[in-house]
C-alpha cells in the first residue's frame, strides 16, 4: 500500500487547471489511495500483524513441524464434526438473517416514509439491545419466556395447564430470537436511513403511469433499496455466523458454531493448530461472502437522486395507514423492547421467596442502585457507576471520532466516483480489495484476535499489550465496517454531475467534499456513528484484551457482577444494566441531535 | 471530550515512545484470571512495605489467561500470575512458563496443598465444587434433599439438576472430575448416562446454571439442584438484600461428592523484577492476604494461620473427603473424559 508518491495525472471530473503545487498537493491527498492509507496502515497493524503472528505461532506448535501443521489442517477439514459445525453455523446465520430482515424491513419502511409521534425515541430505543451483554439478554428472555417466566405463568394460569406451555431455554428458537433482537437495528438503521432519502417521485410517477402497489415496490422501489438491503444483510449475516454468546448462553451446550468451537479449541483444549484452522475457515468464509457482495453491489448500484428526510417523510393519513403503523410498531416493541423491559423492571423489583420471577416480584425496591455506590467489602475492582459509566463513554467516544477519521476518508475513496482517469479499473479493483479486507476482522474470533495481540505486540514501540488504548483500538476494528457499510450505499448514490458541476464552477476537491458529498451523506455520518458508539458501549472486551479492572467499562462490571452468588450482586448487575440502556438511548438521541453540515436542508 | 482524546492519543505515544524510566517507585505487575479481587487495604500494605506500585491485568478467565502466559513466554506480559487451578496446572508446568521459588510461607500450607514438588506453583487457595440445593423448594413439596451423588438419578430428582458443561466451564470440569474421582473410569459415564435419562439440564457455564437456572438463587429460576461451591450458601447471606437468619441453599458434601479446586501462583519467567515477585507471592501466602480472600474471591486460605470469618464458621461446610484425581491423570485424560461426557450427555 506504498501510495505516497504516487501522482495523480488526472483532475477529478476532468478539468485540468494549473499545476501549482498547494493544488497538487491536496490531489495527492485526496487521491482515494491516499484516503484509504490510514484505515490500511491502521488495519495492517491492529489487525493483520497480530492475525499473522497468531496463526503462525499456533500452526509452530503443531507436533512435527511443517508437515504436522499440514496434517492438522487436512484433519481438521476432513473430519465430519467440522463438516457439521459449519453447517450448522450457516443454517442458524441464513435463518437469523431472513427473520431479521423480515422483521427489519416493514419496520425501516415505516421509519423511513413516515413521520409520527416518538419515532425518534422508538428508533433509538431499537438500537440498545446491540449493547447489552448476552447474560444479561438472557436473564431478560428467561423473565418473560422461561420456564418461570411471566409468559408461562400467565398461560398456565389463564388454561390451567399443570407444566409451562412454551419450551424456550436451550432451543433453536431461542438462538434465533436473540440474533433478532440484537441485529434489527443493523436493517432499521441502513435500510431505513437510505430509505427515507429516496426519491418518492420515482415510485409515484410509477403508480401514474398505472403500475400497481405491488408492481411499483417490485420493480421500482426495491431494485433501488437493494444496495442497502444487501450491505444489511451481509452485516446481520457475519454477526450472526460468528455469534459466540448467544449459541452458548441461550443455544445451550447442544449448539456448536465455527466461533464457540474456536473459543473451545483455544480455551480449553488450547489445542491452538486445531482453533488457527477453524480461524481460517471462518475468515475464508467472511472474506468469499463479502467479495459476492462487493460484485453483487456494484451491479445493482444506480446513481439517483437522494431526498432531504424530511421531504420524503409524511405523516400517518388515514385510519388504514394509523392501524398498520399501531402493528408494526406493537411487533417492534415486542420483540425488541419487552425483553429490556422485563430487565429493568427486575431491577427495582425485591425478591420474594418463592419460585420463578412472577412470584418473585413482591415490591418496588431502590436497593440495588444505591448498593451500587456502596463498596462493602473495599475491593479496588468495585468502581462506582459513574466510573464505569465515564469510563465507557470515555472509550466509546474514542471509538467514534477513530472509526470516523478511518472510515470517512476510506469510503471516499471506496465509492469511488467522479474521476474518469484511465487506471480507474485499477483503482476499483483495489477498492474492492480493501472493501473486503475491511470486514475481515468482523468474522475473526475474539479469542484469536486477544491471542494475537498478545503474540504481535510485544515489544515496543508497538508493546500495548496492557495499555488503555487497545480498547478504543480493538473496537474500532468492529466498528469500521459499519461505518464504512452506512456510508458507501450513500456516497456512490450521489449523481457524478453534481460533482462535476461542482468542479467546473471551480471547487477545489476538498471544497466538493464538503459542500457536495458531506450534505448529501450527512445522515448516513450520524447512522454510522450511533454504530460505532453503540458497538463500543456493549463490548465486552476481556476476551479479545486486557482488562485493566481499575478502570472497568459498564459490561465488565456487569459481569463482575453476575460471576458472585447472592441477591444483592444480582441485583446490582441487572441495576447496571439498566443503566446502561439509559446511557445507550440518551447517547444515541445526543448524536441524533448533532447536525452535520446542515443535514436535511439540501 | 476533545481533551480526552488528546489525553488518549498522548498515552498512546507515551507508552509507544518514551523508554520506561524506573524514577519513584517500582511497579510490579501481576496478571490474574477474572475473579480476582483484593481490598484495597490489603494492597496498600504491600506497596508501602515494598515503596511499589501494584498493577493488575486481568486476562480472562482461568483457562484464557493461562493461554496468554504461554503465548507471552519469554516476553512476560506480566511479573506474577495467579490464577492456575489444578485442572490446569500440569499445562502451565509442562510449558515451562514460571520460574520456582521455595517461599519460606510453604511451611505453614498442608502439603495437600502443594501439587507441584519442585514449587514453580504455589498453592494459594482453595474451593469446592459441590451440589447446592434451594431448602425452600424441598420444604415446600415436602421431599428430602439429596444427600450424595448416587441420589441424583432417582426419580423423585427428576429434571431438577442444572450443570455446567465441562467443555466451556471450569466448574463443569471440576463436577465430571468429581464424578471420575467417585465412580471411576468408565463407570462414570453410566452414571451420567443415568442422569441424562433423569431429565439432566446441561448449560454453558456457572453464571447461567446459578443466577438464571436454579431456584435457590436470585434468578428464581426452574431447577432447585445445582453444581456450584460449597462456599455459595454463605454467600448468599452475606449477599442478601436483606439480612437473613438462615442460608436459602445448602451445599452437599458427603464423602467423594465434592471437587476440591486448588488455585495455584507463580513467578513468570524473564521477569526483571524477581525480587519483588518473591515478595509478592510471599505477600500473597501470608495471613493478611488470606484472610482477605474469602470476601474477595469467595475462596478459602490454604494458610493454616490465616483466621476466617464468622459467617463462614457458621454456614460453610466443607467436606472432609472430595472426590481424588491426581493431576498428572487429569493431564493425560482430561481431553478424552470430556469428549466422552459430551457423547454420553449431549449428543
Amino acid at each position: 500500500m506504498d501510495t505516497g508518491g504516487t501522482p495523480i495525472e488526472t483532475h477529478p471530473g476532468g478539468v485540468v487547471r494549473g499545476a501549482d503545487r498547494p493544488a497538487r498537493l491536496v490531489r495527492l491527498v485526496t487521491s482515494p489511495l491516499a484516503l484509504a492509507l490510514p484505515a490500511a496502515v491502521y488495519l495492517g497493524l491492529f489487525y493483520f500483524y497480530p492475525m499473522a503472528a497468531i496463526l503462525q505461532a499456533s500452526f509452530a506448535r503443531a507436533s512435527g513441524g511443517a508437515g504436522g501443521a499440514g496434517a492438522a489442517i487436512v484433519a481438521v477439514l476432513e473430519s465430519s464434526a467440522t463438516f457439521k459445525v459449519i453447517a450448522f453455523t450457516f443454517y442458524e446465520a441464513t435463518l437469523s438473517t431472513l427473520i431479521t430482515l423480515a422483521v427489519g424491513l416493514p419496520g425501516a419502511y415505516l421509519m423511513a416514509r413516515y413521520r409520527f409521534r416518538g419515532q425518534g425515541l422508538l428508533r433509538a430505543l431499537t438500537a440498545v439491545p446491540f449493547v447489552l451483554p448476552t447474560l444479561v439478554v438472557a436473564a431478560g428472555f428467561n423473565a418473560l419466556l422461561g420456564p418461570q417466566g411471566w409468559v408461562n405463568l400467565g398461560l398456565m394460569s389463564v388454561f390451567g395447564l399443570p407444566a409451562p406451555p412454551i419450551n424456550f431455554v436451550n432451543s433453536l428458537a431461542a438462538i434465533l430470537a436473540a440474533h433478532v433482537f440484537y441485529n434489527t437495528t443493523i436493517v432499521l438503521r441502513l435500510v431505513g436511513d437510505f430509505w427515507s432519502h429516496l426519491d418518492p417521485r420515482l415510485p409515484a410517477a410509477a403508480r401514474v403511469l398505472g403500475a400497481s402497489r405491488w408492481r411499483t415496490a417490485g420493480e421500482v422501489t426495491l431494485p433501488l433499496l437493494t444496495p442497502a438491503i444487501a450491505a444489511a444483510a451481509l452485516l446481520v449475516f457475519i454477526f450472526d455466523f460468528t455469534s459466540f454468546g448467544v449459541i452458548l448462553v441461550l443455544g445451550g451446550p447442544t449448539f456448536a458454531t465455527l466461533e464457540t468451537e474456536i473459543y473451545r479449541q483455544t480455551v480449553y483444549a488450547f489445542n491452538l493448530p486445531t482453533a488457527a484452522v477453524l480461524a481460517l475457515v471462518q475468515l475464508g468464509c467472511t472474506l468469499g461472502l463479502t467479495i459476492v457482495y462487493t460484485r453483487l453491489s456494484r451491479r445493482v448500484t444506480v446513481p439517483q437522486t437522494l431526498r432531504a428526510a424530511s421531504e420524503t417523510r409524511r405523516p400517518l393519513l388515514c385510519w388504514r395507514e394509523r392501524l398498520g403503523a399501531g402493528l408494526l410498531v406493537t411487533l417492534l416493541a415486542v420483540l425488541l423492547i419487552t425483553p429490556m423491559l422485563a430487565l429493568a423492571v427486575r431491577s427495582v423489583t425485591q425478591p420474594g421467596r418463592g419460585n420463578g420471577p412472577g412470584a418473585a416480584a413482591s415490591g418496588f425496591t431502590v436497593a440495588y442502585y444505591q448498593a451500587l455506590s456502596t463498596n462493602p467489602s473495599n475491593s479496588i475492582f468495585l468502581v462506582p457507576p459513574q466510573a464505569a459509566v465515564g469510563n465507557s463513554l470515555l472509550i466509546a467516544t474514542t471509538t467514534v471520532l477513530l472509526t470516523l477519521g478511518f472510515g470517512l476518508p476510506t469510503a471516499w475513496a471506496l465509492a469511488g466516483r467522479g474521476d474518469a482517469s484511465r487506471n480507474n479499473a485499477d483503482r476499483r479493483r483495489l477498492a474492492d480489495g480493501l472493501d473486503a479486507l475491511l470486514m475481515l476482522p468482523l468474522g475473526t474470533s475474539a479469542v484469536t484476535l486477544g491471542l494475537g495481540f498478545i503474540v504481535a505486540l510485544n515489544r515496543p514501540p508497538l508493546d500495548l499489550r496492557a495499555s488503555p488504548v487497545l480498547l478504543p483500538l480493538a473496537h474500532t476494528l468492529v466498528a469500521l465496517p459499519f461505518v464504512v457499510r452506512s456510508l458507501v450505499p450513500a456516497l456512490r448514490s450521489i449523481r457524478p454531475r453534481l460533482r462535476q458541476a461542482a468542479v467546473v464552477l471551480g471547487a477545489s476537491p476538498a471544497r466538493v467534499w464538503r459542500e457536495v458529498d458531506l450534505p448529501l451523506v450527512g445522515r448516513a455520518v450520524l447512522v454510522a456513528a450511533t454504530f460505532a458508539f453503540t458497538i463500543s458501549l456493549g463490548e465486552f472486551g476481556a476476551t479479545a484484551v486486557i482488562a485493566r479492572p481499575e478502570s472497568p467499562t459498564v459490561p465488565m462490571a456487569i459481569y463482575r457482577f453476575l460471576s458472585l452468588p447472592g441477591a444483592l450482586n444480582y441485583g446490582q448487575a441487572l441495576a447496571l444494566s439498566t443503566i446502561l440502556m439509559l446511557v445507550c438511548t440518551a447517547g444515541i438521541l445526543a448524536i441524533e441531535r448533532l447536525r452535520v453540515a446542515d443535514v436535511g436542508e439540501f | 471530550m476533545k481533551k480526552l482524546l488528546i489525553i488518549l492519543i498522548a498515552s498512546l505515544i507515551a507508552t509507544a515512545c518514551a523508554p520506561s524510566a524506573p524514577a519513584g517507585p517500582r511497579t510490579l505487575t501481576v496478571m490474574t484470571h477474572d475473579s480476582f479481587a483484593v481490598s484495597d487495604n490489603v494492597k496498600a500494605t504491600f506497596e508501602s512495605a515494598n515503596n511499589v506500585t501494584l498493577q493488575f491485568i486481568k486476562s480472562g478467565d482461568a483457562g484464557a489467561a493461562l493461554g496468554k502466559a504461554i503465548l507471552a513466554k519469554g516476553q512476560p506480559l506480566a511479573d506474577v500470575f495467579y490464577g492456575v487451578d489444578n485442572t490446569f496446572l500440569s499445562r502451565a508446568l509442562s510449558e515451562g512458563i514460571y520460574e520456582p521459588y521455595n517461599s519460606p510461607i510453604l511451611a505453614n500450607i498442608s502439603d495437600a496443598f502443594k501439587l507441584d514438588p519442585s514449587n514453580s506453583a504455589l498453592p494459594v487457595d482453595y474451593g469446592d465444587v459441590c451440589l447446592n440445593y434451594d431448602k425452600g423448594y424441598f420444604s415446600q413439596h415436602a421431599i428430602a434433599p439429596p444427600t450424595n451423588l448416587e441420589d441424583l438419578a432417582k426419580p423423585e430428582y427428576k429434571d431438577l439438576v442444572v450443570t455446567e458443561n465441562p467443555a466451556t466451564s471450569s466448574t463443569g470440569l471440576a463436577f465430571l472430575l468429581a464424578t471420575v474421582g467417585h465412580f471411576g473410569d468408565p463407570a462414570y459415564l453410566d452414571y451420567w448416562r443415568s442422569l441424562r435419562a433423569n431429565g439432566l439440564l446441561v448449560v454453558d457455564g456457572w453464571d447461567t446454571a446459578y443466577s438464571t437456572d436454579f431456584s435457590g438463587s436470585a434468578g428464581h429460576g426452574p431447577r432447585p439442584i445445582v453444581v456450584s461451591y460449597g462456599s455459595s450458601p454463605p454467600f448468599e447471606v452475606i449477599g442478601a438484600t436483606q439480612p437473613l437468619i438462615d442460608a436459602p441453599t445448602a451445599a452437599i458434601v458427603s464423602d467423594g461428592s465434592c471437587f476440591r479446586q486448588i488455585e495455584f501462583v507463580g513467578i513468570l519467567k524473564g521477569t526483571p523484577n524477581l525480587d519483588l515477585a518473591q515478595k509478592w507471592v510471599d505477600f500473597m501466602l501470608s495471613p493478611i492476604f488470606q484472610a482477605d480472600m474469602p470476601l474477595q474471591m469467595y475462596v478459602f486460605p490454604v494458610n493454616s494461620k490465616a483466621p476466617l470469618n464468622d459467617t463462614f464458621q457458621k454456614y460453610l461446610a466443607i467436606p472432609a473427603h472430595p472426590a481424588v484425581v491426581n493431576p498428572a491423570d487429569i493431564a493425560a485424560n482430561r481431553d478424552r473424559w470430556i469428549e466422552a461426557w459430551t457423547q454420553a450427555v449431549l449428543r
